[in-house]
């Protein structure tokens, strides 16, 4: 099992009042699966994918990763997974604004102080992957919002991590470009990477292997693994 | 680190007059530290060198009334001074410490000197014996000086600095020889003499100074010692000038001079033995002193030392000020880059990372403004050299201390504002709005 998920619980305070948003979770995914993650708005999808991505931590629950209990885990080795083994791609790109397309590239390299020339080599590849050989040095300004998640996704799987996260990537393209980007994740899928994707259109979801649900915090399965598991209260 | 020192330069540059105000601080309180150190250190390396660096290193031994300078034409001590004679000045010259000595008299007329239409008022006349001139490293310009035979005649001649030469005759070149009119009198000018070096304009001391700018704007007109009762109805004191050996021989020179002078009027006043050189106020009674430029020119420095020191504190302060501004722009800068910082750390960026990145910035931040600061302080320390005429000498260890100084500023203030940066948790950065 590349992940497992047991018993999440994430709560928010707000106020004085303890909000539930994630209520006793548990998924398990192995490695190279391909699984959409659907459901509502404000159901709780952003807040798993985070948990799961190294970002954010659950209130109560335990999380291993490749083996590893991610809880345990100190400040220095959480930017040593989220670095190595995850690769995240935003709705919103979030590529930084006055850097070049293979700057952006170049950062989680940066992070695992890859020597710079060997860096160059990489990022250039991974810019061949995702097709934009030739706006290198382009900034996020003089690209298309297609191109833009590209290089993104280019960020992501430069270090050659073996989940990549993607949250909601095609919600902010037109149907063209994202299908340009379902294409890449099916390539990179058949590669041997394991994608966990949220989002709200059935037709994306639907290039994914396995599909779960997500209502109001609460995870239902899409398919045979969905169980009979009896929502506990802590 | 070279990548961090890039974009810090990139953010800077992006924020062009941001950077620039926040700077401010820094830039004033380094140019405020560097025009004061280059001034001050200016200074007493001019204090320094006229006493160590010229050839006209001399010691003068004057009479003093108390604590006063002797004052002629006062009735208590005008029976006693005593006069000179070449057995006095002989045991002055068996001194170890001296290698030369000559005596002289000071006074100034109000009436001055005329020449034509020409009247000059206020005048400081010197008499002077035969060794006056070389003791004082004086040479002749144009003329001659006084023989033995000018002394023995009393030949009513007279001698001019080249101050005074050129007041009285303004423009006039060929004055050698010309007559020129002191208390109603006709005196022959037979030289002109100038001091060796750029002596005269240079200040040794306090007095000097002040002789220069006020007593000695016409110049100095220069008569035999012999001639002088002519001048000067009532009696001026011998003053005596030796010429140490060595500069550390001065102290000791100026010292045992004025005793052996002591020593004289006091037998001639039958009056009480002093040593000479003690502190202790005699109430009126006459005594010679030596002037100690050694001791003058260290407390001088002490004194511009001491001004210095308290004008850097208040420099400090804005440099202070500067560190707040700078840490106050950081943590803008920080709030402004909220969503960057959570999307390097979802990235993999340590902690480490993000400090690095903002101690960077504001390490170079206030490196720049350091950097400024010294050209600008340079600046001003020759503006304020032009206005006050006083020398520059700019400190290399100051130009490096204050620019890693201002690095440090920029470290110390920016170290909260990077701590916030780092401890931000990726998530709530990342969704920060
Ligand atoms: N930092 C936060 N503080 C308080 N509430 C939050 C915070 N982040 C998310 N929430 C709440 O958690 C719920 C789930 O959010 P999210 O996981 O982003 O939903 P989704 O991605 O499914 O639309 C929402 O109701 C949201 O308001
Ligand atoms: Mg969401």
């Amino acid at each position: 099992m590349l992940l497992e998920l047991k018993n999440i619980y994430k709560n928010y305070i707000q106020g004085n009042m303890d909000v539930p948003v994630l209520k006793n979770i548990n998924l398990s995914i192995e490695e190279g699966e391909y699984v959409a993650i659907m459901g509502p708005s404000g159901s709780g999808k952003s807040t798993l994918m985070n948990i799961i991505g190294c970002i954010d931590k659950p209130t109560a629950g335990t999380y291993f990763l490749d083996g590893q209990e991610i809880n345990t885990l100190k400040d220095r080795e959480l930017s040593f997974v989220r670095n190595k083994q995850i690769g995240f791609v935003f709705q919103t790109f979030n590529l930084m604004p006055r850097q070049t397309a293979l700057d952006n590239v170049g950062l989680p390299l940066q992070y695992a102080k890859v020597p710079k020339k060997e860096r160059k080599r990489m990022c250039l590849e991974a810019l061949d992957l995702v097709g934009l050989s030739d706006r290198v040095s382009f900034k996020p300004t003089q690209l298309s919002g297609g191109q833009k998640q590209r290089v993104a996704i280019a960020r992501a799987m430069v270090n050659q991590p073996k989940i990549l996260l993607a949250d909601e990537p095609t919600g902010a393209l037109d149907s063209k470009s994202g299908i340009q980007v379902m294409d890449l994740f099916r390539e990179l899928h058949e590669r041997g990477t394991t994608i966990i994707m949220i989002t709200h259109s059935d037709e994306i979801a639907s290039y994914a292997d396995r599909m779960v649900k997500i209502i109001d915090g609460e995870l239902i399965m899409g398919d045979e693994e969905a169980s009979g598991q009896e929502v506990q209260d802590e | 680190m070279i990548e961090n020192i890039r974009l810090s330069f990139q953010g800077i540059w992006a924020h062009k007059m941001r950077s620039f105000l926040t700077m401010l601080g820094i830039i004033i309180g380094i140019a405020a530290i560097i025009a004061i150190v280059s001034t001050i250190k200016g200074t007493s390396e001019q204090i320094k060198d006229n006493l160590v660096g010229t050839s006209t290193n001399v010691v003068k031994v004057e009479l003093y009334q108390g604590d006063w300078g002797y004052k002629s034409g006062d009735s208590s001590g005008g029976n006693t001074l005593p006069v000179f004679n070449d057995s006095l000045k002989d045991e002055i010259l068996d001194l170890d410490e001296v290698t030369a000595v000559a005596s002289y008299r000071l006074g100034s007329l109000y009436s001055g000197a005329m020449y034509g239409d020409n009247a000059v008022n206020n005048t400081t006349f010197v008499g002077v014996d035969e060794d006056y001139f070389s003791v004082m490293g004086y040479s002749v310009k144009k003329g001659r000086l006084f023989t033995e035979h000018d002394r023995k005649n009393h030949n009513k001649f007279i001698i001019l600095d080249s101050v005074a030469a050129d007041t009285l005759f303004a423009g006039e070149k060929d004055y050698i020889g010309k007559t020129v009119i002191i208390k109603n009198d006709a005196y022959v000018v037979i030289g002109v003499v100038e001091q060796q070096d750029s002596f005269s304009p240079k200040v040794e001391n306090l007095n000097d100074w002040y002789t220069y700018y006020y007593n000695d704007a016409s110049g100095k007109y220069f008569v035999t010692d012999d001639i002088w009762p002519m001048l000067f109805g009532f009696d001026e004191p011998y003053n005596v000038v030796v010429k140490p050996r060595s500069t550390e021989d001065m102290t000791k020179a100026g010292r045992k001079t004025a005793d052996i002078l002591n020593n004289y009027i006091g037998a001639n006043n039958n009056a009480n033995n002093n040593d000479g050189n003690e502190d202790e106020s005699m109430g009126s009674s006459l005594k010679y002193r030596s002037e100690d430029l050694l001791e003058k020119a260290k407390a001088l420095q002490e004194v511009s030392a001491s001004t210095s020191k308290q004008l850097i504190w208040i420099a400090s302060i804005s440099l202070i000020v500067g560190g707040i501004g700078v840490m106050n722009i950081m943590l803008v800068s920080v709030t402004e880059r909220t969503r960057e910082i959570g999307l390097k750390k979802a990235l993999g960026a340590r902690k480490g990372v993000i400090l690095a990145q903002f101690l960077t910035e504001a390490a170079v931040l206030t490196s720049l403004g350091g950097m400024i600061g010294v050209g600008a302080g340079i600046g001003l320390a020759y503006i304020i050299s032009d206005v006050a005429k006083t020398p520059v000498a700019i400190s290399g260890a100051a130009i490096v201390v204050s620019v890693v100084f201002s690095m440090v500023i920029g470290i110390v203030f920016g170290f909260i504002p990077s701590v916030k940066a780092a401890n931000l948790n990726p998530i709530d950065a990342l969704r920060y709005e």
